[in-house]
């Protein structure tokens, strides 16, 4: 492939796998069986400049890859405020698609049918994704980002190191959170623990204990998605839950959790105490099925909503909402698909203070948006749209 | 000084040495100026100058950004790590890829170096030489 019999694309895509797997030391290559694809999110011209060089030559993806959210609302375009960021937004979405890639647009591509399976080597960027397929699906990818993931699924190839290898995903701190009791059994806690846990641990492997069995996949994306943007948590094992846990870990260090401990990650997290309300925004990562026909819920009766309230989800899942999406838009919720409220310019530049339910958000939006973000769970959520201020239970 | 080439390329610049991990994305706007209100040096200028750092840190999309400074012509002149890093690496060559720009990464226990005066960085697939000088080159 590096000598261009597969055509100058993929000689290309070949140099920068091969680049980087001599910077991490990688023995060899390791052949993947699908990718998902950040590259698609607008950074500037060289984002276009590298797509379209990539298919001015020929390049196209040889395993099922999907694609991650982009800078626009296709489904949707008005919402995106910005009309330049918008145009270079919309074109960088279509040379991916030019490439072979499945036009998913989703930060959740756990949700759609054929995800990988058990033991699988893949390579995905968007660190929760990243942090899903190898905590709770069990598949091997590595932390790969722009560039790369694409080079990746043209060639079929990742470096053949870090996450991909058995040695590295053996779990080295444990978090006993017995001492939490029932308040992990409250959907808020997994972003807060999320949170406190990569704030602590950085880019090291912990095990998780004192998980309730029944804990949902949703509670799981939050918790990772947290983990992986207030650190670089890339991979983490839940005793009783996730496929890879060890049964034994009474060599590893131990640090304890509490109600106190996540309550301090809330006041850290929440950029403003309280008042008034400029907007909501749910679903970061995407909102899952089960997500969307929960807020459904919530808002079917019951006074209407005083300020804006976005839910972002992946196109497919909108698809299957149905007469869910009806009453979702009847009650003014504002369904944003393909991209994300904190990637691009959803909100209004002139909101100040924003409520969300999801850690990650609470955690990039402040530098991304120049807004003060408070954080609660959905039901607070939706509380505070109609009060048009903060409402939380405790 | 002797380091190990990530990246090949030559530069010449003064050095601002990082007193803490910083990530391109969110961390340093289009103008090479860094803008996380968290990082100690927060304000400072990287355009043109000899980066010291750790490592890098956080998004992946920092690729994304080095290489669009690269392109702007308001990326630092080198960079200098102490721990190898695939993702800053990632950014240059993908600059030198579309553009024929190179800017040199290396790893090389910088401690030793002053900060005062210019580096001379040239590194070749190989390794990489690190130079000193009291004055302009």
């Amino acid at each position: 492939m590096l000598g261009g019999r597969d055509g100058d694309g993929v000689a290309l895509a070949m140099r920068v796998i091969v680049g980087q797997a001599r910077i991490s030391d990688a023995p060899r290559l390791v052949e993947i069986t699908s990718a998902h694809v950040d590259s698609c999110l607008y950074h500037g011209q060289v984002s276009l400049d590298f797509a379209h060089r990539l298919v001015e030559l020929g390049a196209k993806v040889r395993v099922p890859t999907t694609l991650n959210v982009g800078s626009m609302d296709l489904i949707h375009p008005t919402l995106v405020r910005d009309p330049e960021l918008a145009t270079a937004g919309r074109e960088l979405m279509a040379a991916y698609v030019e490439l072979g890639c499945t036009p998913t647009f989703t930060c959740a591509p756990y949700q759609l049918p054929n995800r990988p399976g058990f033991g699988e080597h893949i390579a995905w960027a968007e660190s929760n994704a990243i942090v899903f397929a190898n905590s709770v699906l069990g598949a091997r990818t590595d932390r790969y980002g722009d560039f790369l993931d694409v080079c990746a699924a043209i060639t079929g190839r990742a470096p053949y190191s870090g996450l991909q290898t058995t040695g590295a995903r053996r779990g080295t701190v444990v978090f006993d959170c017995r001492p939490l009791g029932d308040f992990m059994r409250s959907e808020i806690a997994y972003p807060l623990l999320g949170h406190h846990i990569g704030a602590v641990v950085g880019a090291e492997i912990p095990v998780l204990v004192g998980i309730p069995e029944e804990v949902t996949e949703d509670e799981l994306k939050a918790l990772g998605a947290a983990a992986a943007s207030a650190g670089g948590v890339a991979l983490f094992h839940v005793v009783g839950v996730t496929p890879e846990a060890p049964r034994e870990f009474a060599d590893l260090p131990v640090r304890r959790v509490d109600v106190d401990v996540l309550r301090r990650v809330r006041r850290d997290l929440s950029t403003f105490a309280g008042g008034e309300l400029d907007a909501v925004s749910v679903g970061t990562p995407h909102a899952s099925y089960a997500e969307c026909v929960r807020l459904a819920e919530l808002v079917a009766d019951g006074p209407p909503m005083k300020v804006p309230f976005y839910l972002s989800t992946g196109r497919a899942t909108r698809e299957r909402l149905a007469g869910v999406l009806t009453t979702l838009e009847a009650a003014g919720v504002i369904v944003v698909v393909d991209t994300c409220t904190y990637v691009t310019a959803i909100l209004s530049p002139d909101w100040k203070h924003v409520m969300t339910n999801s850690g990650k958000w609470a955690h990039y939006a402040p530098g991304n948006l120049n807004v003060s973000a408070v954080l609660g769970s959905l039901p607070e959520c939706v509380a505070s749209a109609r009060a048009g201020r903060v409402i939380l239970d405790s | 000084m002797i380091g190990r080439t990530l990246h090949p390329g030559t530069a010449t610049g003064e050095p601002i040495r990082l007193t803490a991990p910083l990530s391109f994305w969110g961390g340093v706007d289009e103008h090479g100026r860094i803008v996380d209100a968290h990082h100690p040096q927060c304000g400072a200028i990287l355009t043109n100058r000899i980066l010291l750092m750790e490592s890098g840190r956080g998004s992946s999309s920092t690729s994304s950004v080095l290489a669009e400074q690269i392109r702007a012509r308001t990326a630092p002149a080198a960079i200098i790590l102490s721990r190898p890093d695939p993702i800053i690496p990632l950014g240059a060559l993908v600059a030198a890829e579309l553009y024929n720009l190179h800017l040199p990464v290396v790893v090389a226990p910088y401690d030793d170096l002053p900060l005062d005066g210019w580096l001379q960085v040239a590194a070749i697939s190989t390794q990489a030489v690190i130079t000193w000088s009291r004055f302009t080159p």
